[in-house]
């Protein structure tokens, strides 16, 4: 029987993609970022190949992000001149004619895609791009959109609590996407080996003032009822596209014409920077009017409002954490979504060795009944 | 900093030993705080000789998955340290103070196309990476070169384990290797992995350096204890504070001068740094520079030493050999 206490602050897994950046925040200017504990050094070469080493030269451990790029490739440490190639090896030394063979920095696979460059921090041998999870609606023709980044100093796993229970929109958002029937409606739980998914659907509702908007972005004027649907994915360890919209009430969306509707997929993946803070990258992708760009920029700015919200709740919800050491998490019956999520990270830490089945990892402990 | 870590030190029990060969030992030791093992990690022994303390770095040939035992191979050279000796006695379960896997030659994972080069018992260094590319389906030769067969370790195992990708060099069989022919078969992309005796690795950073391959796909680990020459006896003097001390051939020059109460400064203790360096004023023999610190212009100037590694051997043979140094 393992501990049944919930971990206010979990681990993060290694062997994991996590998103170091947006593709456009890379560039021939070093961007310094820590990802999963790691202080990185994140730049391109001259051909575009996005690169990550780690943050501290090799000699006195001086910063490279405060260094410069040099040629097609290289990067300079700031202090003494010492220049690392894009795979972390030391190709000049000052004031030698050799140069030291244990000179290296870790250099750490990346890859592009979806908008964003991903980055592997585990063990390289299991790096394998096909793990990326799909965020296919960033890049797809048929779907258009835009998003930001909230540095959120939490855990990245209450803003994965956060999204996989979305009852709190009534509360947290109670003036652009929160409404009294998310509490009242059933929700369904279902889950595999890297995958959660929760479905719910509120039907015959009046759509709240954010879905007005979008409903009549398409339908001019509509001033019906609608039949309103939030489909959450979640993909370990920390991305949850959430297929959100409204349609005309009765008009099928439920058996899956949603022709009559208005569709957003919400694109969400949380990076941990430490214990008690995150990157959240995010975006709002639709998939009509397609060539508005005013659109694209309303959702952007008025998701970047409701996520603001979010962000004010996570850090207070933090902040109360940390003050109260001797107080544990309680679980409630619509945490379903989100304590499936952490099992699933619970396992891929157990398989990193990271956490024991036994509970053996100090103040943090696993969640639920033996599997 | 590399993937080194600063040690910790733990105890580590000894629970196997084997002899390979007449000159190597396997040790299998069972770790107080077992860690992964990267290939191309060592650790080092703490172990005592003639009443002294003193640390010995051997690479980890292979190891548990979740690295609590790990396996060493020691090599009883004729220039020993004396380390080889209290390694080679060691029995089961005996207790050492050794320190976690340490990472100074890492491998990287992600190259097109990989040679990996042991000489003799520098196989120690180079069986893990061997595994791991062929876990990988990375694309890598495997060329192990010795003296003879029976000296060479781990023979049988590595061509079971690599078939046609090993490539044996026996010097008593007339199948030495070729140096220059096998770093001019090699492209712009090729990263080469190397552990082995001084001389091989000088002859191939010489061809490297005359293909102009990348300098830093040359990737190679030494702990400064091979040389040009035998090591024997010789003499260092240091006329401004007076000092004259003999160097025997189980000791290093630093570790002499420091005996004799010298002031002397170091980091690495296996000729990588440059920080042992020591002018020399006068010397009768010839440098045998064991260090990888120093260019080949450098080493042929005669002007400096790494006192950490290298010596001065008698040449012509018979004459004593003696340097004469700067205090630093």
């Amino acid at each position: 029987m393992k501990d049944s206490t919930v971990a206010k602050i979990l681990p993060y897994p290694l062997n994991a993609w996590y998103v170091a950046a947006w593709d456009h925040e890379v560039t021939r200017t070093i961007l310094a970022r820590t990802i999963a504990g790691r202080p990185l050094a994140i730049y391109r070469t001259e051909d575009g190949r996005p690169v990550a080493l780690a943050d501290a030269c090799w000699h006195r451990l001086a910063p490279l992000s405060l260094g410069k790029l040099i040629g097609k490739e290289e990067i300079q440490c700031p202090y003494h001149g010492i220049r690392y190639n894009a795979a972390g090896r030391c190709t000049s030394m000052p004031a030698q004619e050799t140069i030291n063979p244990s000179a290296t920095v870790p250099s750490f696979p990346l890859v592009e895609r979806y908008r964003y460059v991903w980055i592997w921090l585990g063990d390289p041998t299991l790096a394998d791009p096909d793990t990326i999870p799909d965020m296919h609606q960033m890049t797809d023709p048929d779907w258009t959109g835009d998003g930001l980044t909230i540095y959120a100093p939490c855990n990245y796993q209450l803003v994965l609590d956060n999204l996989m229970d979305l009852t709190h929109e009534e509360f947290v958002h109670g003036s652009s996407i929160g409404q009294k029937e998310l509490s009242d409606s059933d929700f369904v739980v279902t889950h595999d080996d890297t995958t959660v998914t929760v479905t719910r659907w509120m039907l015959d509702i009046e759509p709240p003032p954010f879905w007005r908007k979008n409903m009549r972005d398409k339908f001019p004027g509509y001033e019906g009822r609608v039949d309103r649907w939030q489909i959450i994915h979640y993909e370990a360890p920390s991305t949850i596209c959430i297929d959100v919209g409204v349609a005309k009430a009765g008009t099928g969306a439920p058996e899956g014409d949603r022709s009559q509707g208005v569709n957003g997929y919400v694109m969400n993946t949380i990076s941990p920077e430490t214990d008690t803070t995150c990157h959240y990258f995010w975006s709002f992708q639709r998939n009509y009017r397609l060539e508005s760009q005013l659109i694209t920029t309303q959702l952007r700015d008025g998701v970047h409002g409701v996520f603001g919200e979010d962000e004010a709740m996570l850090k207070a919800q933090q902040r109360a954490i940390d003050a109260n050491p001797d107080y544990e998490f309680y679980s409630l019956n619509i945490d379903a979504g989100g304590m499936w999520v952490r099992r699933l990270i619970s396992r891929m830490l157990e398989a990193e060795g990271r956490v024991s089945a036994a509970g053996e990892m100090g103040p943090v402990r696993t969640v639920g009944s033996p599997i | 900093m590399a993937a080194t870590h600063a040690a910790v030190w733990q105890s580590a029990r000894v629970v196997e030993t084997d002899e390979l060969t007449g000159d190597i030992r396997r040790i299998v030791l069972e770790m107080s705080k077992p860690a992964k093992v990267e290939p191309g990690a060592h650790l080092d022994v703490r172990i005592d000789i003639h009443g002294a303390t003193d640390r010995r770095s051997y690479s980890i040939v292979d190891a548990t998955p979740d690295g609590s035992r790990v396996a060493l191979s020691v090599y009883r050279s004729p220039a020993s340290r004396g380390g080889a000796a209290v390694m080679h006695a060691l029995r089961r379960d005996e207790v050492v103070q050794v320190t976690q896997p340490l990472l100074d030659f890492p491998l990287r994972v992600g190259a097109p196309a990989y040679v990996l080069l042991a000489g003799g018992i520098g196989i120690t260094a180079i069986a893990g990476m061997g595994r791991l590319l062929k876990s990988i389906g990375a694309d890598y030769r495997l060329i192990y070169a010795g003296r003879s067969r029976s000296a060479m370790a781990y023979l049988d195992a590595l061509t079971a384990e690599h078939g046609d990708r090993l490539e044996v060099h026996v010097g008593d069989e007339g199948t030495s290797l070729q140096v220059s022919r096998l770093v001019d078969g090699l492209d712009e992309a090729t990263e080469l992995y190397m552990c082995g005796p001084i001389r091989l690795m000088d002859a191939v950073r010489r061809a490297w350096m005359e293909r102009e391959l990348s300098m830093p796909n040359l990737r190679f680990e030494t702990f400064g204890n091979s040389g040009w020459f035998a090591a024997g006896t010789f003499t260092v003097q240091i006329p401004t504070i007076g000092l004259e001390v003999v160097v025997r051939p189980g000791e290093t020059m630093l570790e002499a001068l420091e005996a004799a109460g010298a002031d002397m400064m170091y980091d690495c203790r296996k000729g990588e740094c440059g920080l042992c360096e020591v002018r020399v004023l006068h010397l009768e023999g010839a440098i045998d520079h064991r260090d990888v610190f120093y260019s080949e212009r450098q080493k042929d100037a005669k002007s400096k030493i790494c006192c950490c590694v290298s010596r001065v051997a008698e040449v012509p043979a018979g004459q004593a050999a003696r340097v004469v140094i700067e205090a630093t």
